[in-house]
């Protein structure tokens, strides 16, 4: 069922386990879940049991290994055809408080036609945007196969009742979202509360399922933002990473962009360990973006080796793997420039969006 | 492209200027052999030969310790700490600005990927340089034996040492920074192969004008450096490298006065225990067998994992394996490089001929090796028993024996199973395990979570057959004082 408690569980809520998730009771992410974990119940007690039984990570090794992948030198075709599919990969971010449908449309104009100078460059894989100004974008990019994703469940801080965030999510799916971004309770995370995150999450899910109105279009994607930056340490991370994946996440993205520090190479590079673990373990693909920081061609490059070594080249994919950015876009656009001709151009020679 | 396929990024070769041949460094500067005579090194990776370099034979090894007594005498022993500081601070700014052809040239005369020389070595071999520069004018506070009526630690003499062929200019600055810190002078012989980087580091100490007979470098083979050591004005004698040599060594400095470092061969046991950082003890297990070929006295060659995540283990690490890049050692990307020798790559060969023959099931990840040169595929044994030779025998090539075992004491009873004891590591999330297993391990080095790290201020050395004496930090600078 569709969850219409309006309230999270109360913390110590004494009747039946505490936790204990009978939201999301439709069986497509319960099932499953309850088969992993191997219990009867999918509670904060089995889920904590679950999470903490996952290895941990080891801060300095990451890190460590993270700065090796840094190291790779990436030249001529291979840096040609990373540059391109970085282009491919992005979700082109505007999420300002002073966001206008004016702005929302000079951006899906970017999306469509990168460099308007190159009709070979790609045209990007996203916009993102909020959740009011997706039928604004759902106008300007009709029949280009480019897709809106909306950041919903109060975003960023996601601190609102679930009614409300719920409500969040519908209105962005009916107004046409492709891809729904949602933000977890990181307090719940924090103070283990699991139950709650994966019922939150597994809401958000069946929400996305609802095609009403949607016209040809199909159920959204659901992108879950783990907010890496709050999370603190590696451990969290993967533990966090693990929890939305069980709950039905299509996508893990490690950030709102709201957080000092946003995305990073190591929390990256654990979360890409998350998505190749669960796909041996399930055979289910789930995709990865770092969203936020990434502002140069140079550190796409790093990203994109640490998913070449890291999930494997089957995530070099737009449906795999996605860049959260807004700059980064001009600086790969720069750098397409300068491999075709030769020499840098000035920063007036891309467009602002 | 269906996949993201790394397009060569070789590091340019312009950078050094290799003569076609050179002399001994002897009192400030190249001369040839007595003899005449020479030898070539080649570049391991391609079998191109580099240069042609001076042997020395028992008149230049004479020569030069007579050179190496009289700037000690004359100079070295004379100058302030604060001045010996001076010129140690001199040559590591030297390297640093220089380390871009110090790398490349030890890479084309090692065979070591260009991104293990560029990051690792030269980094390093500066690093040390410093550390002492800043000890030689605080000796008198390092808790070093002073001998009576003196007011500080007062130095041997002339230093002996012969280094190996793995980190060749790295073993230079382990042996040369402490012996010139505490106001020794040194005659200092590189491997038969890799001479060419100590012969670059002989232009430096010119550009940084050391005076002249305070660093002597002799190249040659086994025999210039039995020579030095057997050479009675030597007050010191250091040896990094096998087992074997180290215990001629010995014998030869038996009953004489010189004080003697070793620094020998290793079989160190890497252990991973059910609760470990996975993910970064695979990196761990990688790096610590496959970093510079294996060859690494300290590498961690037995790979002894608790039964019960066994095959997880060994199946992730055939995974990143697969991940690993081995070719051109100039290339940036090149995780692998060329075995050094030719006589060190059928040292392996047979080795690991023997691993099979043993029972143990060997595996290698796909990979084309190039046809000139010497190279060895990333290999792992699974199956190994600890009797088999290659879970006793330093292979010292990239070559993994994994044993397994159910419980700490196990653990311990195995890494303890071994005529050496250079290091070993650990890896579980459970701290007091490992300090409870740092306790009982007999290893010079115990390395937690991580794997083949090294700083100037640890000291670095071994138990039993690894050898006696420590390097780096505080207590390698007792190995170049007087006792009291």
């Amino acid at each position: 069922m569709v969850a219409t408690t309006a309230d999270p569980r109360p913390e110590g809520r004494t009747t039946g386990s505490p936790g204990a998730v009978g939201a999301a009771d439709s069986g497509t992410v319960l099932d499953p879940a309850r088969a992993l974990l191997g219990t009867s119940t999918v509670d904060d007690v089995s889920l904590r049991r679950w999470l903490r039984a996952l290895p941990g990570v080891d801060e300095v090794g990451a890190g460590a290994r993270a700065a090796a992948l840094s190291t790779r030198s990436i030249k001529n075709a291979a840096k040609a055809w990373a540059l391109d599919l970085t282009v491919r990969m992005t979700d082109l971010t505007t999420l300002e408080g002073a966001d206008t449908p004016g702005t929302v449309r000079s951006l899906c104009a970017k999306a469509r036609r990168p460099d308007p100078d190159d009709p070979a460059c790609p045209q990007v894989a996203a916009v993102c945007i909020y959740p009011d100004l997706v039928p604004v974008a759902v106008e300007a990019l009709r029949g280009t196969g480019i897709r809106i994703a909306s950041v919903a469940t109060a975003f960023p801080s996601g601190r609102a009742g679930r009614a409300v965030k719920l409500a969040d999510v519908a209105d962005a799916v009916r107004a046409g979202a492709d891809e729904v971004d949602m933000v977890i309770d990181r307090g719940a995370f924090l103070s283990g509360r699991f139950g709650q995150v994966f019922e939150e999450i597994a809401a958000v899910r069946e929400a996305c399922q609802v095609t009403e109105g949607r016209g040809d279009k199909g159920p959204a994607h659901l992108k879950v933002i783990l907010e890496t930056g709050e999370l603190a340490t590696y451990d969290n991370v993967r533990r966090a990473s693990w929890l939305a994946m069980l709950a039905g996440a299509n996508f893990i993205k490690t950030s709102t962009g709201k957080v000092s520090p946003a995305a990073t190479l190591p929390v990256t590079l654990v979360m890409l360990e998350a998505v190749r673990d669960w796909f041996s373990l399930t055979g289910q693909v789930i995709g990865v973006k770092p969203a936020g920081g990434i502002r140069t061609a140079k550190d796409a490059i790093r990203y994109l080796v640490t998913v070449n070594e890291t999930a494997g080249p089957d995530w070099l994919d737009p449906d795999r793997f996605r860049f959260g950015a807004s700059s980064l876009l001009n600086d790969v656009l720069l750098q397409r420039r300068r491999m075709a001709v030769g020499a840098y151009a000035g920063r007036h020679h891309v467009t602002v969006s | 492209m269906p996949s993201f396929e790394y397009a060569p990024a070789p590091e340019s070769r312009a950078v050094v200027d290799i003569r076609p041949s050179y002399g001994l460094f002897v009192d400030g500067d190249f001369s040839p052999a007595a003899d005449g005579a020479a030898l070539k090194t080649v570049n391991p990776a391609t079998e191109e030969v580099l240069s042609e370099v001076a042997v020395a034979g028992e008149a230049d090894v004479d020569r030069a310790v007579r050179a190496a007594r009289s700037a000690y005498e004359g100079v070295w022993s004379r100058m302030s700490g604060t001045q010996r500081g001076k010129y140690l601070f001199r040559i590591a700014r030297i390297i640093q600005e220089r380390a871009r052809e110090l790398a490349v040239l030890e890479t084309l005369d090692n065979g070591k990927p260009i991104k293990e020389s560029r990051d690792v070595d030269v980094p390093l071999a500066a690093a040390h340089f410093f550390y002492h520069a800043g000890w030689a004018d605080k000796l008198a506070w390092a808790g070093l034996p002073v001998p009576a009526g003196r007011a500080e630690p007062q130095p041997c003499g002339v230093a002996g040492q012969v280094i190996p062929w793995n980190f060749p200019l790295l073993m230079l600055a382990w042996k040369v920074a402490p012996a010139l810190a505490t106001g020794n002078t040194v005659v200092l012989k590189p491997a038969e192969t890799t001479p060419l980087t100590a012969l670059l580091f002989a232009q430096i100490c010119q550009q940084a004008e050391l005076p002249p007979g305070v660093v002597n470098i002799l190249t040659g083979a086994g025999a210039t450096g039995a020579a030095l050591v057997a050479h009675p004005g030597i007050d010191k004698v250091a040896f990094t490298g096998s087992t074997d040599v180290g215990r001629q060594i010995a014998r030869t400095v038996a009953g004489s006065r010189k004080k003697l470092t070793l620094e020998l061969g290793g079989k160190a046991a890497n252990i991973v225990f059910d609760d470990a950082p996975i993910d970064q003890a695979i990196e761990g297990i990688v790096n610590g067998i496959f970093f510079n070929q294996g060859h690494v006295c300290c590498a961690g060659s037995r790979l002894l994992v608790q039964e019960s995540v066994a095959d997880e283990v060994v199946s992730r690490l055939r995974h990143r394996m697969a991940q690993l890049r081995v070719g051109d050692p100039l290339d940036k990307n090149t995780d692998i490089g060329a075995i050094n020798s030719q006589a060190q790559l059928s040292r392996i060969v047979e080795l690991a001929e023997a691993g099979e023959r043993e029972g143990a099931i060997r595996w290698s990840p796909p990979c084309t090796l190039p046809d000139n040169g010497f190279w060895f595929a990333p290999t792992v044994f699974t199956d190994v028993s600890p009797a088999h030779r290659i879970a006793r025998e330093e292979i010292f090539g990239p070559v993994l024996s994994v044993l397994t075992f159910r419980t700490p004491q196990e653990a311990v009873t195995k890494a303890n199973n071994t005529p050496y004891g250079l290091s070993a590591g650990i890896w579980t999330e459970k701290g007091s395990r490992i300090l409870w297993m740092a306790d009982r391990l007999r290893a010079g080095v115990v390395w937690a979570n991580t794997f083949n790290r090294f700083d100037p201020t640890s000291p670095f050395g071994g138990y039993q057959e690894s050898g006696y004496g420590r390097e780096g930090g505080r207590h390698g600078l007792a190995a170049y004082v007087r006792e009291a």
